[in-house]
């Protein structure tokens, strides 16, 4: 919890209406996403037991499965989530090779635009991963055989929640996450986690405070049912229950001579459970499309589009990884490789916080309350001041000091690297840290930026009465690992993994 | 003067059976030990579920069908016949020395559904004697390599100054006469991992079983620090049996147990007429009793933190009356604003409209420069400081 964040709430409870912390949008919203609102069974290991799935709010397709605990009725579902999935999946273009501003693109191949999954909450994208791992495997031939699609959305699906682990990617969002990213409501974060009583702060209905729609929302779960992928176990009991059973009962009933009299009590039996679920899901799916238009009506963060740039190269990448016929992800990862990702996360993340704070004031104000940033007037610049380089002995080199006086509570030990958010491409250094009572008067020695000539480029030396705001809070915090090639992982890891095979076992796992 | 705290907690909990802590309820009190309405509720054993109904704020837990179903389901499977699967998962994939086992069901034979306190509470007493003897004579007889297998035996620990009964799933004694506590749960293990709030819940659950079997037999180095928890693997009905350490858990549990504001001393606090009689659908008084109840409720002071809303019965009853703290909005957040106890005052201290006192100064500090970074950069952005309801 940040210092803004708790400020924010604690505001937001005093006046009943949601709070911004943040002013620009720091996710990446798709003209076209995909909304996926996903329902299991409970007691059930991620067994599915609706969905409602599609890119146009008026037209969401409803898919259920009559009887969650039939393992042919479950592949029945993943294979028409994978006819919904797959075509939008595939309706991005990838375009080997170049990009389209013609610009070199060594990293391989880049898609003009990518798919994005939003699903309600986290619930949603554990739902996913989950899902992916128990289609992945697969086979589409032989026992256990299944539709070629079913094992291709395994693999799709593994990659969107495997995306949305890594931060700063917009691949595969959940709604409650993105929203709290940007408000904070009056109450506790276990609270903001159902979407509707969220959306009751962010989005009140006319005449009613946020806290007032928060509440009502919380007090009626039949009229606000929780977004899933848990359903609530009243509504299991009263409703779930008895709908399941009478399928059963259709499709246990002896077959007669009169089959279609039998088919008609199934059919009747299987839409009496669509109508139970539809309108179960119908208040999320309405919820989801809200939370995007609120999203939308905040203005990108200056850096959203470079990290969507990212999310499309990842699309491409995986999109021709499937195409040359790669095969699924293995269940777990390998140390090497477990460790090289777990550092490609670090990064991500620093490189996330960093360019958050350079985007948005609100974010940096938590630096600065931290002590990691400050901001200020700059009351004294030695612009031409030249120095030794090395410890001394080397050739002169232009090393401008420049004084700010900030009230905020600098924590920066002096050599620590800072950079002002109105000049990005200036390295400086903290040179001194004057307290003086009510105010910090930090010196900084700027070391790049200023051209090649003995004395500064013109404007490229911040001026007195200038006002600033410095970060320590940089993307090149976490640096690379040097890790072994994985043919080398040391012994102490387990030696060099066996290099994962889809095998029959995967293929045949048992789903009861 | 246990028979008077007997008295006072019978008058408190008003003539009804009293509900009884189990390995849940305890695993739930180290999680806000200092609440002491919860933890006089539960010592006089009132049912707080029906109180929070009674009051109107009825909590929203209960277990689907379907998760119950699955649960009994798995439970027989692992179960049945003697635990004969389970025992060779316990043998071959955790190398757990029970050769030749002696395997006993301890489990309650009661099926009156009696339930009036004295005749329950004389049940409890046999079943918990007759477990312990039983355990003593597994571990003598381990010690000449036997091994045995119990399910379902009865242990009793003190929580708060009063005895507590809890039955463990499965409590096996190796050769040599070392103790393993065992758990049937029914969420899967996918590739090795466990949803992470479910397996803390049973790894808390199971370190109370850990510790009640090393209070009764006073000799804590006999019962093993890891427990086993038997799960469905991936997404079958097979069952893996998994080590947890819970050491950790143990340590939490023993600190807050002894740190239990024991109930005598809770008692004293409290007017001698307190009670929680809740009054029966029929007779017509229920309006009259809510009052009452609430007024009593008044008398327990409570410390609500918005983790109770998934542990206690009481917890929305205790969130409206918690409206307005900054620990009602998170833990984290009353940290982050200096500990400051309601939001008006954390809010007033900010804007310097309320004047800290001595031990507040660090802070208003603090929130000071909080709001001060927070107006500046809404001022760097040019947004307008309040968001209007958005469309």
């Amino acid at each position: 919890m940040s210092a803004i964040h708790a400020y924010a709430r604690a505001r937001a409870c005093a006046s009943g209406s949601a709070t911004p912390v943040a002013t620009v949008r720091h996710v990446h919203l798709s003209e076209r996403p995909l909304v996926f609102v996903p329902l299991t069974l409970a007691g059930e290991a991620n067994a599915p037991l609706a969905a409602m799935v599609g890119t146009d709010p008026d037209r969401p397709a409803l898919l259920v499965v009559p009887q969650p605990r039939n393992r042919d009725l479950r592949f029945g579902f993943a294979a028409e989530l994978a006819d919904i999935l797959l075509p939008y999946v595939d309706s991005f273009a990838v375009a080997a090779g170049e990009a389209t501003d013609g610009a070199e693109r060594p990293d391989g191949p880049l898609s003009e635009d990518a798919p994005q999954v939003l699903v309600p909450n986290p619930g949603g994208v554990e739902f996913a991963r989950l899902f992916g791992r128990s289609t992945r495997f697969r086979r589409t031939q032989g026992e256990y055989a299944v539709k070629p699609s079913v094992p291709l959305l395994g693999r799709w699906l593994t990659f969107f929640a495997e995306c949305a682990e890594h931060p700063g990617s917009s691949m595969m969002l959940a709604a409650t996450d993105a929203l709290t990213l940007h408000w904070a409501t009056g109450q506790s974060a276990v609270e903001d986690a159902n979407l509707a009583v969220l959306m009751g702060w962010l989005a009140p209905p006319p005449g009613t405070t946020g806290a007032q729609a928060a509440r009502l929302a919380g007090k009626n779960p039949a009229k606000y049912p929780p977004a899933g992928p848990a359903t609530d176990p009243r509504f299991d009991k009263d409703k779930l229950v008895p709908a399941i059973a009478a399928y059963d009962n259709a499709v246990a009933a002896p077959d007669t001579s009169d089959s279609a009299d039998s088919a008609a009590l199934r059919r009747s039996a299987i839409s009496q459970l669509e109508s139970v679920l539809r309108e179960l899901l119908e208040p999320t799916w309405k919820l989801m499309w809200q939370a995007i238009a609120l999203l939308r009506g905040l203005p990108g963060g200056a850096s959203v589009a470079g990290r969507w740039e990212s999310d499309r190269a990842r699309f491409a990448g995986f999109h021709e990884y499937l195409a040359e016929g790669g095969p699924p992800q293995a269940r777990r990862d390998g140390a090497v490789a477990a460790a090289r990702r777990l550092n490609r996360l670090e990064q991500a993340q620093a490189a996330l916080e960093a360019e958050r704070a350079f985007d948005d004031p609100l974010v940096m104000a938590d630096h600065r309350i931290s002590g990691e940033a400050f901001a200020g007037t700059v009351v004294a610049v030695d612009r031409d001041r030249r120095i030794r380089n090395g410890s001394g002995k080397g050739r002169l080199v232009t090393r401008p000091l420049v004084t700010v006086r900030t009230e905020d509570p600098v924590g920066l030990a002096d050599g620590t690297k800072v950079i002002a958010t109105a000049r990005r491409r200036q390295d400086c250094y903290i040179h001194a840290v004057d307290r003086q009572g009510d105010h910090v008067l930090v010196t900084v020695e700027a070391r790049s930026g200023m051209g090649r000539n003995s004395t500064p480029a013109p404007g490229s030396v911040p001026k007195e009465g200038d006002t600033l705001c410095y970060s320590s809070v940089l993307a090149d915090r976490v640096r690379s690992l040097n890790l072994p090639d994985v043919s080398a992982t040391p012994w102490t890891h387990g030696g060099p993994p066996t290099p994962y095979e889809p095998n029959t076992d995967d293929a045949g796992e048992a789903w009861e | 003067m246990q028979d008077q705290t007997e008295a006072r907690l019978r008058r408190i909990r008003g003539l009804v059976p009293p509900k009884r802590h189990d390995a849940r309820t305890v695993a739930a009190l180290t999680s806000n030990p200092g609440c002491a309405r919860r933890a006089v509720l539960d010592a006089a054993g009132v049912d707080k579920e029906r109180l929070a109904r009674q009051v109107g704020f009825p909590s929203s837990f209960g277990q689907s069908p379907f998760a119950i179903v699955r649960g009994n389901v798995f439970e027989k499977r692992v179960t049945e016949d003697e635990c004969v699967e389970l025992l060779q998962l316990l043998r071959e994939d955790l190398g757990i020395d029970l050769p030749v086992v002696s395997y006993a069901d301890l489990s309650s034979t009661d099926r009156t559904g009696d339930t009036s306190t004295d005749r329950a509470d004389e049940m409890l007493r046999a079943r918990y004697a007759g477990s312990r003897s039983r355990l003593f004579q597994a571990i003598v007889d381990a010690r000449g390599g036997g091994a045995s297998l119990f399910m379902h035996p009865l242990l009793r620990m003190p929580v708060g100054g009063r005895p507590v009964y809890l039955e463990p799933d499965l409590v096996a004694v190796q050769r040599g006469g070392s103790l393993q506590v065992i758990e049937i749960k029914s969420f899967p293990v996918i590739d090795g991992q466990a949803d992470g709030a479910k397996a803390a819940a049973a790894a808390i659950q199971a370190a109370v079983y850990v510790l009640a079997l090393r209070r009764m037999l006073g000799r804590p180095e006999l019962v093993s620090d890891d427990v086993v928890l038997v799960c469905p693997k991936d997404f079958s009905n097979t069952p893996v049996a998994t080590r947890v350490d819970v050491r950790r858990q143990i340590l939490v549990l023993e600190h807050q147990l002894a740190r239990l504001t024991s109930i005598d001393q809770l008692l004293e606090t409290l007017p001698a007429e307190l009670t929680f009689r809740m009054a029966d659908r029929r007779d017509g008084a229920v309006a009259e009793s809510v009052i009452k109840l609430t007024e009593a409720l008044g008398h327990l002071p409570a410390r609500y933190v918005p983790g109770c809303l998934s542990v206690c019965d009481m917890a929305f009853f205790c969130r409206q009356e918690a409206v307005g703290c900054t620990a009602a909005l998170g833990v984290g957040v009353r940290e982050q604003l200096g500990g400051v106890e309601t939001v008006a005052e954390a809010l007033g201290l900010a804007d310097g409209t309320v004047a800290p006192t001595e031990h507040q100064t660090e802070a208003a500090t603090t929130l000071r420069t909080i709001v001060r970074a927070y107006t500046s950069a809404l001022d760097l952005s040019g947004k307008p400081r309040r968001r209007r309801g958005a469309e």
